[in-house]
């Protein structure tokens, strides 16, 4: 079935079942690396990327659920060459070990900052909790997004 | 980060143009070759790391591979440096069998220590090759030259470029390791806090990862697996999942079962079929993991003694006791582990996040039944490790399927059950620690360590360590367990303390059966030894009633080691444990594998006696690794691995019963979370005249004695099982 969706601003059509998880249209379909495969399970939040600005764990929710709520996916912030505030402060801070997290920390963190320009410490350290990361990159990543709300 | 520069010699020799020393390496017999140092040993032409192009940029090769440590950026520093040539025309081959030296497995902290040290000789050695060519062709002492951005410069102006005389040279040639390299006094490059190479491509989508892999006409598969060890495939109905969207075949190899189809969603529609339909008989019974560390203590073991130190024991001394225990823990990755393979022509390409290409393609080899020249093993970055997960596994998953799929590549990720319940989980063990102690100092020591081997990786010689060649219908046998010889070790890694002790006796028991699938996690068993050793020291200093940082310097004659545990003092301004009943501090120091980097971590602990949570807030690190190569990536390894031991030390414990592995999701295996996590502050010594050492496993096992002894100087009880999760927190307060 043919379904049209809003990815970083472009409508795509793309034809899968309805009921496919959002993650493996953008990442097999729309040729997006950002958003990654962790559990399947919303448990871990490697796969976060924005409906209309509000996190979603991309690795279950159903392409026919997203309807005119446009994605936003890590692509859509910034590039290498023009990196958003938050991937420029990840960059400043080397808030990366293998990185494969890091996906979802800045999406969650995207959200937040759009909500709360200036978040405390703890405000990051509650948004980020249920983004799980392995290698114990925590306080880097925690530094990166404060760096990015006090304008990197 | 604080840096402290400690150099040895109060100078060094500033030298122009190329330095000749003789190799102290004495020539063995005749007909031997002499040693090289560190990796150039096996791998031993010079063009085998390193090759000049006619643009002026160098690419260079290495056995070592990225797996989030930065390990790549830190050789490109070295190899620069050595070079002359800026970060920019350094390219980097990492990990392909194709193209790399053989450099086994990216594990033990050994990167820098062993590629770091090749390339460094090979670049100088080179280097030396290309001036002496610079200076035949302008007819000038070697000395006069002026060397910069990959340019010599002659007294006289004329210039000609590393590009324009890499024709002229052959480095297919022997390293002879006789050039030595250049004083750390004129590094610019190492040393510096060089930003990570693969870290834009992570923050902004890049592929970065074997799963962000997609080549033309790519397939998905997915594997099912038993439902616990040693069951039997008996039967599944193909019929109906053949006939489901997009599945192109269902691979079945005695107790293998693997689907391709089109769309990743189809395959994993597809598994999910399989699975329900499989009917499997038969496995393995599980031992009571409520008595699993007294199980262990009954099964065949090899002991060993690894040191003996005799001296008279006085009378009249004290006598302490103590026994620790580990459970099974997990790597838990969080991207599942993945692989990408072809089959075409009779020959297989595995793209794949393995540790050490070489050795998992002999492995694959034989469980394929192929010659290994037929099989390229090419690394791509993969979700962090922390040693021996289901990367290889994977590997092997995506060739058998491969090989169904028409000379089409198949990109096979594992579901997260897969990952959890078929890992090889780093080992539970039994640490038995005595000493006797007579005026406030040690005068006996007795240790014990019982635990599984912590190597069964792919690459053993007599044996196949891969997962799905065990389940193949003419099934591969696996590798036994083999002790690791000190002083590195495995299970007894750290089991030999770095204190200064009269007399000492130190065994090491290698439980031969495994009745939990084990292998390499990051430290083996120096987590657990250096959390029973510590531990003991703080019950040790209690005993004798001394501050627990005066009682270890009391022990230590290595004044690295007194300085690094002087330094954390000093950074966390110790005042002894400061226990309150609902919080305090810990200390804990070891020298990883005794022969890497030094680590004290200094906790502060918090404690809600009601449901028995322990936070760990603070964390203070000091590490000397000797020559630092990168500051923030040795302090990013340090403070990485204060925060993973915490979450192994608060939380992880691998569930099981006698049926089966029972931690499937992080639900069942929960990590430390964002709101857990320690602020942590690291000073880094650096001892620019010694030689770097290795440090990505070198604060873990500080780390959870320090918390193990915050938790005592809180609350006057000594937890000795790990983790110190709530239960049995309010367990010990009761």
């Amino acid at each position: 079935m043919a379904i049209n969706l809003k990815v970083n601003g472009t409508v795509h059509s793309v034809t899968v079942e309805p009921d496919t998880p959002l993650l493996y249209v953008l990442r097999n379909d729309l040729a997006l690396n950002g958003a990654k495969f962790g559990c399947g399970l919303e448990q871990c939040g490697a796969c976060t990327v924005l409906l209309d600005g509000v996190p979603t764990r991309s690795c279950v929710y159903e392409i026919q659920d997203v309807a005119e709520q446009e994605v936003t996916t890590i692509e859509g912030l910034g590039s290498v060459d023009k990196p958003h505030p938050l991937q420029t402060a990840f960059m400043g801070e080397q808030a990366a070990q293998c990185g494969y997290c890091i996906n979802g920390m800045i999406m969650t963190a995207k959200s937040l900052l759009d909500r709360m320009p200036h978040p405390t410490e703890a405000d990051v350290r509650a948004t980020l909790a249920p983004n799980l990361c392995r290698c114990g990159t925590h306080s880097r990543i925690v530094r990166a997004v404060l760096r990015a709300a006090n304008g990197g | 980060m604080n840096i402290q520069n400690l150099s040895r010699r109060g100078f060094t020799a500033a030298l122009g143009g190329i330095v000749l020393s003789f190799s102290l390496v004495p020539r063995l017999a005749l007909g031997q070759q002499a040693n090289l140092p560190g990796s150039l040993n096996n791998n031993r032409m010079l063009d085998a790391w390193l090759r000049i192009g006619p643009d002026g940029s160098a690419t260079v090769f290495t056995g070592k591979v990225e797996l989030g440590q930065g390990i790549v950026t830190a050789l490109a520093q070295i190899a620069a440096e050595e070079l002359d040539l800026p970060l920019t025309r350094i390219k980097m081959i990492s990990g392909d069998t194709g193209q790399t030296p053989n450099e086994g497995q990216t594990a033990g902290s050994q990167s820098i220590e062993a590629s770091g040290t090749a390339l460094r000789m090979a670049a100088a050695e080179v280097r030396a090759m290309l001036i002496d060519l610079a200076a035949r062709r302008f007819g000038v002492a070697a000395d006069t030259l002026q060397v910069g951005d990959g340019v010599f410069t002659a007294a006289d102006g004329r210039r000609v470029t590393y590009g324009e005389l890499a024709g002229e040279t052959d480095l297919h040639r022997e390293a002879t390791a006789k050039i030595a390299p250049k004083p750390p006094a004129e590094h610019k490059i190492v040393g510096q806090p060089i930003p990570r190479r693969d870290i834009p491509a992570k923050v902004t989508g890049g592929a970065a990862y074997v799963q962000d892999l997609r080549l033309p006409g790519m397939l998905h598969g997915r594997v099912v697996r038993p439902p616990r060890y040693g069951a039997k495939l008996e039967s599944f109905d193909e019929a109906a999942v053949k006939a489901l969207p997009g599945v192109v075949a269902v691979v079945r190899d005695g107790s293998f079962l693997g689907v391709i189809a089109a769309r990743e969603e189809q395959a994993i529609k597809a598994r999910d079929a399989l699975k329900r339909s499989a009917r499997w008989s038969g496995g393995e019974e599980l031992p009571d993991p409520a008595k699993i560390h007294e199980h262990l203590l009954t099964l065949s073991m090899e002991d060993k003694v690894i040191s003996d130190k005799q001296a008279p024991l006085p009378d009249g001394a004290t006598r302490v006791e103590a026994t620790y225990h580990r459970p099974y823990t997990a790597h838990a990755s969080i991207g599942p582990s993945c692989s990408v393979a072809q089959a075409e022509n009779g020959k297989i390409t595995v793209w794949t996040h393995t540790q050490g290409v070489f050795p998992l393609r002999a492995t694959m080899a034989k469980a394929l039944d192929m010659q290994p020249s037929a099989i390229r093993c090419i690394h791509v970055e993969g979700s962090g490790c922390y040693g021996h997960n289901a990367a290889d596994d994977v590997a092997l998953d995506a060739a058998l399927l491969a090989r169904a799929a028409a000379g089409k590549p198949v990109r096979v990720q594992l579901m997260r059950d897969d990952e959890f319940m078929w890992e090889p989980f780093g080992p539970a063990m039994v640490m038995r620690a005595g000493a006797a102690l007579k005026n406030g100092r040690i005068v006996d020591w007795t240790y014990d360590v019982w635990s599984n081997t912590h190597n069964m990786r792919p690459g053993a010689p007599d044996g196949v360590n891969l997962l799905a060649a065990w389940h193949l219908e003419k099934p591969k046998q696996p590798a036994p367990p083999r002790a690791a010889p000190q002083p590195a070790g495995a299970g007894d890694r750290n089991a030999i303390p770095l204190y200064d002790l009269p007399r000492q006796r130190i065994t090491s028991h290698l439980i031969v059966e495994m009745p939990l699938r084990v292998s390499a996690l990051r430290t083996l068993g120096a987590y657990a030894n250096v959390f029973a050793i510590e531990s003991f020291m703080d019950e040790l200093a209690a005993a004798a009633g001394a501050d627990p940082v005066e009682f270890r310097l009391a022990h230590l004659k290595d004044p690295r080691a007194k300085a690094v545990i002087e330094a954390v003092a000093k950074a966390a301004d110790w005042k002894g444990g400061q226990g309150t009943g609902t919080s305090g501090r810990g200390i804990a120091f070891a020298k990883y594998k005794t022969l890497a980097t030094y680590v004290a971590v200094i906790v502060d602990l918090e404690l809600d006696r009601a449901s028995g949570k322990i936070k760990v807030p603070r964390a203070y690190a000091a590490a000397d690794a000797g020559l630092i190569i990168n500051p923030d990536g040795l302090t990013n390894q340090i403070e990485g691995g204060i925060v993973q031991s915490t979450s192994w030390t608060l939380h992880e414990e691998v569930r099981f019963d006698r049926k089966g592995i029972l931690s499937q999701s992080w639900d069942s295996y929960p990590i430390l979370t964002m709101q857990e996590a320690p602020k942590t502050s690291t000073v880094l010594i650096n001892r620019p005249d010694e030689h770097s050492l290795g440090s990505g496993e070198a604060s873990q096992g500080p780390t959870v004695a320090a918390i193990a002894n915050a938790f005592t100087a809180a609350t006057s009880r000594r937890i000795r099982e790990l983790p110190l999760h709530p239960e049995r927190v309010k367990a010990a307060l009761a």
